[in-house]
């Protein structure tokens, strides 16, 4: 098998070493490294992270395969310097039983560039009604851990706990889309000045935060692992935090686009439009108090990790009037340079609690033995390389993925990746998909 | 102007002053025998209205007429947007086929911004979801000018349901902008959460505010409102709400009752008052052709004094 040997590599944006490659792990990490039978990667600049890994994403495949396939969603991974992928549940047919999960699986054996780990729904169809075979899929070749119904909240309390004992006898967690339905029906933004301006109704925080309320308090008394999707609100924030201080078992994810971009984006985007459906996401884009509560709630731990929510649409399912637009952007690609932003640059977090928040955690919290290591002699090579001085307008028609809903196209994000590495082999070198 | 009227915010003072100016200038043509001027001849308005609206699309159509523009009604209903086709995909149309201006009326929030997006002709705004309807606020503002002279310092009273009305948004916008001093009248659950920070007063007791109001607008209360528990019952809507004949009898002597139709009479209005001599329902109604070939005039035409072509 080839070896690399990174030259000069900011270690978590510290120390600058050689990493050695050899047979899939990291063989040595040193100074003046010698391997003569290594192919060598000059990283100077450059700081080195554990692969990301992304606990939430919508690969599309089986059902969508115009928005995105697993190779198309699992390129735009390896792009973005992620080696592990969450694929959710919601596609057609639903992932609620061993054979779609498999499906997804092998495909992503076969043709990812990053592993795929298919999230299972946690009800039949995802809808909230009767428990999917959870059993199986967390038994099937998938080894599903993580089950969610995301795209939809199981709002049912007693199906809600039933899922969270269930899911004990296999290490499980379930994942909520926090939603309370009656409170968002109709919904189309964040509640608040700008859906007042615009007349369109409003998706009140209190839906999100009375939903992860009730669930941790519900994860509590059964002593469940409860995980929490894309939180986006400042009171989610302080839920998520008095449980922690409970000593309960929950942890939360933010997707880059809720530490970054506000409802105010909806009346006047950075491209001089309203009413553009770009910004059309579930949970919607909040308030700039939110956006704060959401990065100080990343940086002190009270939120565990960041998701991207790649969630690809075609062009025209957004090119439309925003009531009839579908929710949700695309991220992979540009996850790290928005966390950086957001993050980084901003002195929130140093680079070792972004590898934290974007490599250990969310594979903690998914189970991902390979994945999420330190970068130290005997580690599978899960490696990504940024350049974080880089500073480009972003070039959406450069991007791997199937679908170009991004926000950011034609702004100026910093950070590039410069490679990844999938168990040694690399993935993207010189910023090329290999 | 902006090159689009699609919300009363595009509208500075002096704007708006222009548009009741000309709208004046423009009413004088309506008492002639032959109603028309050459002033848009040549040109092309598309009415595209993909909610019906009868009132409102012939009142644009009257007022596109009148200054000799061509028009051309695109109804949704059996076209094929019901076939499914875009909007953008009838925005290009409407383009290649020369539009130089669409009337657009809209069931979703900001369909109006869209479409800006996407054509060069100038976009007005004739009603979007529950966002706004500028030239139904314009036509008010105008009828209020006409009873009560100018607007600075007059008391506006805006009542029912708030949170869905596009027209109350426009309103708010517009008569603040003239110097008006707007108060929304209506239960904690019909007014946006936000209204706090709306360039506007907000009452929940409508036997407060009546006697100090110089106009008071009475919003229609769809029926289906009743089954999302924005309030109790029809009857108790009315009565705390409803302008009955009773509390007509406390409004001042010059004050106007004002209502952009269609009316639910019994409902948020008594049969009576609707009726009534300071009632100006059925005069909005015309004001809106004279308010709307302003606009089409300012926007499409702008150059030449407004009725000056016709000497």
């Amino acid at each position: 098998m080839s070896q690399y040997l990174i030259r000069n590599a900011a270690i978590l944006g510290g120390d600058v070493r050689d990493i050695l490659i050899r047979d899939g792990e990291i063989a040595e990490i040193g100074i003046g490294i010698e391997a003569p039978a290594a192919e060598v990667i000059d990283a100077s600049g450059l700081v080195a992270l554990p692969g990301l890994v992304d606990l939430h994403t919508h690969l599309r495949e089986p059902g969508r395969e115009d928005n995105e396939t697993v190779q198309s969603g699992t390129r735009a991974a390896a792009r973005g310097g992620y080696t592990a992928v969450h694929a959710m549940a919601n596609t057609t047919p639903v992932a609620d039983t061993a054979g779609v999960v498999e499906q997804v699986w092998h495909l992503g054996r076969e043709f990812g560039h990053c592993d795929v780990h298919p999230v299972g729904a946690v009800t039949e169809g995802l809808a909230g009604k009767k428990l999917a075979e959870l059993g199986a899929m967390a038994e099937s070749a998938a080894n599903v851990r993580v089950f969610s119904d995301d795209g939809h909240c199981v709002d049912d309390a007693v199906i809600m706990r039933r899922a969270l004992e269930y899911v004990k006898a296999f290490d499980g967690v379930v994942a909520q889309h926090a939603q309370e339905p009656r409170l968002t029906e109709g919904a189309q933004m964040n509640e608040g000045e700008v859906s007042d301006r615009l007349g369109l109704r409003g998706w009140p925080a209190v839906a999100e935060e009375s939903i992860i309320a009730r669930d941790c308090l519900l994860a509590a008394h059964v002593g469940s692992r409860l995980h929490v999707c894309h939180v986006s609100t400042a009171g989610s924030v302080e839920i998520v935090r008095w449980a922690k201080s409970k000593g309960w078992n929950v942890t939360a994810e933010v997707t880059p686009h809720h530490l970054f971009l506000t409802d105010a984006c909806c009346e006047h985007s950075p491209l001089g439009r309203s009413y553009d459906p770009i910004y059309k996401v579930n949970p919607p884009l909040r308030t700039q108090a939110d956006v704060d509560a959401l990065r100080a709630g990343l940086a002190d731990g009270t939120i565990d990790c960041v998701a991207t929510d790649h969630a690809p649409h075609a062009v025209e399912d957004k090119e439309t009037e925003w009531a009839d637009a579908a929710m949700g952007m695309i991220g992979l690609e540009t996850a790290l340079s928005v966390v950086q932003a957001a993050m980084v640059d901003t002195g929130l977090l140093d680079w070792a609690g972004l590898a934290d928040r974007m490599s250990v955690k969310p594979a903690e919290i998914g189970r991902l033995g390979g994945h999420g290591r330190p970068l130290e002699s005997g580690s599978p090579a899960n490696i990504t390389l940024y350049d974080p001085a880089y500073r480009a307008q972003v070039d959406a028609t450069t991007f791997a993925s199937k679908s170009r809903n991004t926000p950011y196209a034609g702004l100026e994000l910093p950070g590039r990746v410069v490679a990844t590495f999938l168990r040694g082999r690399p993935t993207v070198l010189e910023g090329k998909l290999v | 102007m902006k090159r689009h009227l699609i919300s009363a915010k595009d509208l500075t003072r002096d704007d708006a002053l222009l548009v009741l100016d000309t709208a004046e200038e423009l009413a004088r043509v309506s008492g002639r025998s032959v109603k028309k001027l050459p002033t848009l001849r040549g040109l092309t308005v598309v009415n595209l209205f993909f909610e019906d609206s009868t009132r409102t699309r012939i009142s644009f159509e009257a007022a596109a007429k009148r200054l000799s523009a061509d028009v051309i009604n695109f109804s949704a209903k059996g076209s094929s947007v019901s076939k499914g086709e875009s909007l953008k995909d009838t925005a290009l149309t409407l383009e290649a086929m020369g539009a130089d201006a669409v009337v657009i009326r809209h069931g979703a929030s900001g369909a109006p911004y869209r479409l800006a997006d996407w054509i060069n002709g100038n976009v007005i705004n004739a009603g979007d979801g529950t966002h706004e309807h500028p030239t139904q606020a314009l036509l008010d503002a105008y009828t209020m000018r006409r009873h009560l002279g100018s607007l600075d310092g007059r008391k506006i009273t805006i009542v029912g349901d708030v949170l869905h009305s596009r027209v109350a948004r426009s309103n708010v916008l517009l008569l603040s902008t003239l110097g008006a001093e707007v108060t929304l009248v209506a239960p904690p659950t019909l007014l946006p959460v936000s209204v706090g920070t709306w360039p506007c007063k907000v009452s929940y007791d409508l036997d407060s505010v009546l006697a100090k109001s110089d106009a008071v607008m009475m919003l229609r209360v769809q029926r289906e409102r009743m089954n999302a528990a924005y309030f109790p019952t029809v009857r108790e809507y009315s009565r705390r709400y409803g302008l009955s004949a009773e509390r007509y009898s406390h409004l001042p002597e010059h004050a106007i009752v004002m209502h952009p139709g269609p009316m639910n009479r019994g409902v948020e209005i008594a049969a009576e008052v609707a009726d009534s001599a300071r009632s100006t329902i059925v005069e909005q109604v015309g004001n809106g052709v004279s308010v709307r070939m302003a606009v089409l005039y300012l926007l499409l035409g702008g150059a030449q004094p407004a009725i000056g072509a016709d000497k």
